[in-house]
């Protein structure tokens, strides 16, 4: 047993704290602390700081521009960037559809694709969901169908995330109905610009527009574009996931928020206190930070088990529930830290440039629309329900 | 032991039901949360045609002498509308001050208004440092030759866009957090001095924060004896307490409709999602705190008007707590068991999950309710 990092690792969390002190820029870090909205801009501008120093791609070999960074490295840097305040990359291009296809796309595919994620010149969303494929994502209904050297789609994909954005997206389509729905799935790479693609917003509740509808009427999408082999591409969604929900627990961002509450609370009264000295709301507090504690070890333990490769298995469902109901509660106290004031919805003090004065805390306005916005964390990337199903079935075999 | 309506009672629940489901769609209501106003002018006038406004204030008033039980049938029908009119704020709250603080020139300058639906009143007793403490005044008024001089802030009047009377409160002596000291003041908001800033809230009201710069006002604006303010502010605090909770009732039994009419209809893996038990019984537990919620709403409804005392303070505190925690858990779980339909602006149910969460942010969160209670505890 030994659970300090070796003196490698420690030199390498210096060299990746020294990174960010230098090249974060300061504007981006505050709008990432203070929960506030970032620009496409804000995304590209980190992305090309980070490709400069090769850090972009964790996941990728390095022959593809990747960086060979163990378990333990990306984890340090994962939490290291969090704690800095550093966007998280937006994870459809480098960290979804990119290991896709370099695991199962041909060689043309990854010449063509590969250096334009890095290079921010192509913005991937992720066209999984439709409105009646959420949970069951295999009954998906939209329709691929083969004429000469091209596809065919129709159909809808919907809650895609940053849609607005993007120039390309990445899709499960039906390509064979006449087999079992998990059998007849491929996996497609279609360029958003083509004729016959509309995207429409959805505005969630807390009033932000940060997911899509997006519709398919006889979009010709070139065979080429197809990944791997047609039929087969059920294999590749879910060799993708596993990358997706490894991600999820969000220890790192938990932390950063956690740290961002402890700021918060010292600075508002109660009682003629400050609210961490108040007994019931300083207790909450170190209930979600405990729970924090053990979930950061859990992953800790996911994490040295595959550092000698491969990838972890259902415990990462677990700690993904965990993770998001850690970093819900933690929303929940921000929201109550600020009492009266989590009613006021001042959209013009969740922009950074806002130079009024402050209705109350300078970090207040966005806090009850954070906490309503990531009550998505329990239902994306699988539900929690979803995972828990997961568990008992393959470690608990129920 | 009797827990239904009287035939009045449940005639007035059933006026109040009947004008809501007529006028106040949740299409409609989207687009009265996006006017100045921020909800239904002509809603209100018939709110006041029908006489509703009037409930709670005596005969001579036009009312309907109405209590608690009154107060509780109709806010609950507000609520199930999402209604975003200040018929809290204006009719149940600042009514209630006037007329208990008030003299009798006061009571004729404002109650048959405000009963009437003419003039709207809003409720300024909140501080930026005063978290859900309403003792908790910094806000002084000075004593000058014409009446007194008002320097301070008062924080998330809901209502107070619009309101025609502001009551405010202010220390004409003692410190922050003294109960004694305490006085209310019936401000007309075109004084001079007044400044506010106005805002949507996070679930479709308005309110707004008000600063008040050397405000000048004549000695009959004070509501009430100089200094003595604060048992008054605690009843009226109470009876707004118990109304909001019935709202809530309203609120959560709606979000309980839609979250079940769900479960039935949207259908993953060839089945309703109704079908999975884990659903099922989440579901039964939002059912359960529904009705823990109503119960405490029904009591604090039954004591909203009774003598001060512990005994009321207790039931009052324990029913926000519980409204609160009930409320929480119904708004997370129905947006869980909605999915990404339930995170949506378009589709009604988050407007009810956030109203739930709001109203645990007016008048005292469950965890100031809970250490009030705590302080109210018996030993034995
Ligand atoms: C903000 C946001 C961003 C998103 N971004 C993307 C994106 O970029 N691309 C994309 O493809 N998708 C995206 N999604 C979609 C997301 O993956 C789905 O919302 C999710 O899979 C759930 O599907 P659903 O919303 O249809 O809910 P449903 O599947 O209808 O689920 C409704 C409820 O039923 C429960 N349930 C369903 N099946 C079971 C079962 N077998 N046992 C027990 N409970 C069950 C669920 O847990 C949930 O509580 C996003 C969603 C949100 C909210
Ligand atoms: C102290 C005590 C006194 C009792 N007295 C009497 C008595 O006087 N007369 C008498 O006839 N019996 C009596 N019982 C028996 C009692 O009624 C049974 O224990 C009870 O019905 C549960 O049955 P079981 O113990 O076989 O558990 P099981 O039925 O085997 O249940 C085991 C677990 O599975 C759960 N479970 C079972 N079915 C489902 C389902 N469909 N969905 C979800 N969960 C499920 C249960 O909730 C439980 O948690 C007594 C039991 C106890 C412990």
């Amino acid at each position: 047993m030994n659970m300090n990092y070796t003196a490698g690792e420690l030199a390498f969390r210096d060299e990746v704290r020294a990174f960010l002190e230098e090249k974060l820029p300061a504007d981006i870090a505050a709008k990432v602390n203070g929960f506030r909205r970032l620009s496409k801009e804000d995304h590209l501008r980190w992305q090309k700081i980070l490709c400069k120093q090769g850090w972009y791609a964790t996941h990728w070999p390095e022959e593809y521009g990747g960086v060979k960074w163990t378990p333990v490295q990306k984890h340090i840097w994962d939490e290291e960037s969090c704690r800095y305040g550093a966007p998280r990359s937006i994870p459809f291009g480098v960290n979804m559809v990119a290991p896709v296809i370099i695991r199962f796309g041909n060689e043309e595919q990854k010449q063509k694709y590969l250096p334009r994620i890095l290079s921010g010149e192509d913005w991937w969303c992720q066209g999984y969901s439709e409105p009646g494929a959420g949970s069951d994502l295999a009954s998906l209904k939209t329709r691929a169908v083969r004429e000469g050297d091209h596809y065919i789609v129709n159909g809808q994909k919907t809650w895609t995330t940053l849609g607005q954005y993007a120039n390309m997206i990445f899709c499960l389509v039906r390509t064979n109905t006449e087999v079992k729905k998990q059998e007849g799935i491929s996996f497609l790479l279609i360029d958003m610009n083509t004729p016959g693609i509309t995207v429409r917003p959805i505005i969630t509740l807390d009033g932000e527009h940060e997911v899509n509808e997006v519709f398919f009427q006889d979009v010709k999408v070139p065979v080429e574009n197809l990944v791997g082999e047609e039929d087969k591409g059920w294999t590749y969604a879910k060799f993708l996931l596993t990358y997706e929900r490894t991600g999820l627990a969000g220890i790192g961002m938990s932390k950063a928020a956690l740290s961002h509450l402890k700021q918060l609370a010292s600075r508002r009264m109660k009682n003629g206190k400050p609210l961490i000295e108040d007994p019931s709301f300083s207790q909450r507090i170190a209930r979600v930070e405990i729970d924090l504690t053990a979930a950061a070890i859990s992953n800790l333990r996911i994490i040295a088990s595959v550092e000698g490769g491969g990838v972890p298995g259902a415990e990462s469902s677990m700690l993904k529930v965990k993770g998001t109901e850690i970093r819900q509660s933690i929303n929940d106290l921000a929201r109550r830290a600020i009492g009266p004031y989590a009613l006021p919805f001042l959209e013009e003090e969740m922009e950074l440039d806002y130079d009024g004065e402050f209705l109350s805390d300078k970090d207040a306005a966005p806090l009850a629309a954070h906490y309503f916005n990531n009550r998505k964390l329990s239902i994306f990337g699988g539900s929690n329900e979803i995972q828990k199903n997961i568990v008992s079935k393959t470690i608990l075999g129920l | 032991m009797d827990f239904r309506l009287n035939e009045e009672q449940q005639m007035l629940q059933d006026t109040v039901a009947r004008l809501v489901r007529g006028e106040y769609s949740f299409e409609k209501r989207l687009a009265f949360s996006e006017t100045d106003l921020g909800f239904s002018a002509d809603f209100w006038k018939q709110l006041s045609e029908l006489g509703l406004t009037a409930v709670p204030f005596s005969e001579e008033l036009g009312g309907f002498g109405g209590g608690g039980v009154e107060v509780q049938s109709l806010m609950a029908e507000l609520g199930r509308g999402l209604c975003l009119e200040p018929y809290l704020q204006s009719i149940v709250f600042g009514g209630g001050l006037i007329r208990q603080a008030g003299n009798d020139s006061q009571q004729q300058n404002w109650l048959a208004g405000i009963a009437s639906g003419e003039l709207k009143a809003a409720v300024g007793l909140q501080e930026p440092q005063s978290f859900y403490d309403l003792n908790n005044v910094e806000t002084r008024a000075e004593k000058n030759g014409e009446g007194y001089v008002l320097n301070g802030r008062k924080a998330v009047v809901i209502g107070g866009h619009c309101a025609d009377v502001i009551v405010v409160s202010a220390r004409t002596s003692g410190d922050t957090r003294d109960a004694d000291g305490i006085s209310l003041f019936a401000l007309s908001p075109d004084t001079a001095g007044i400044e506010r800033r106005t805002y949507p809230t996070i679930d479709g009201a308005k309110g707004c924060d008000i600063t008040l710069n050397d405000v000048q006002v004549d000695a009959d604006a004070l509501l009430g004896a100089e200094g003595e303010a604060a048992d008054v502010i605690e009843y009226q605090a109470g009876r707004a307490i118990a109304a909001l909770c019935a709202e809530a009732v309203g609120v959560m039994e709606m979000a309980n409709e839609l979250t079940l009419e769900y479960l039935k209809q949207r259908k993953q893996f060839g089945v309703p999602i109704g079908k999975f038990q884990v659903l099922q019984h989440r579901m039964v537990d939002m059912m359960s705190e529904l009705e823990q919620a109503r119960s405490m709403a029904i009591l604090a409804a039954s004591v909203a008007d009774s003598e001060q005392g512990d005994e009321r303070s207790r039931v009052l505190a324990g029913a926000k707590n519980v409204i609160g925690r009930a409320g929480q858990f119904i708004s997370e779980s129905g947006i869980q068991m909605h999915g990404g339909i339930g995170m949506t602006w378009e589709y009604n149910f988050a407007h009810y999950a956030k109203r739930l969460i709001a109203i645990n942010h007016q008048l005292g969160d469950d965890d100031f309710h809970l250490e009030r209670y705590a302080s109210l505890l018996q030993a034995s």
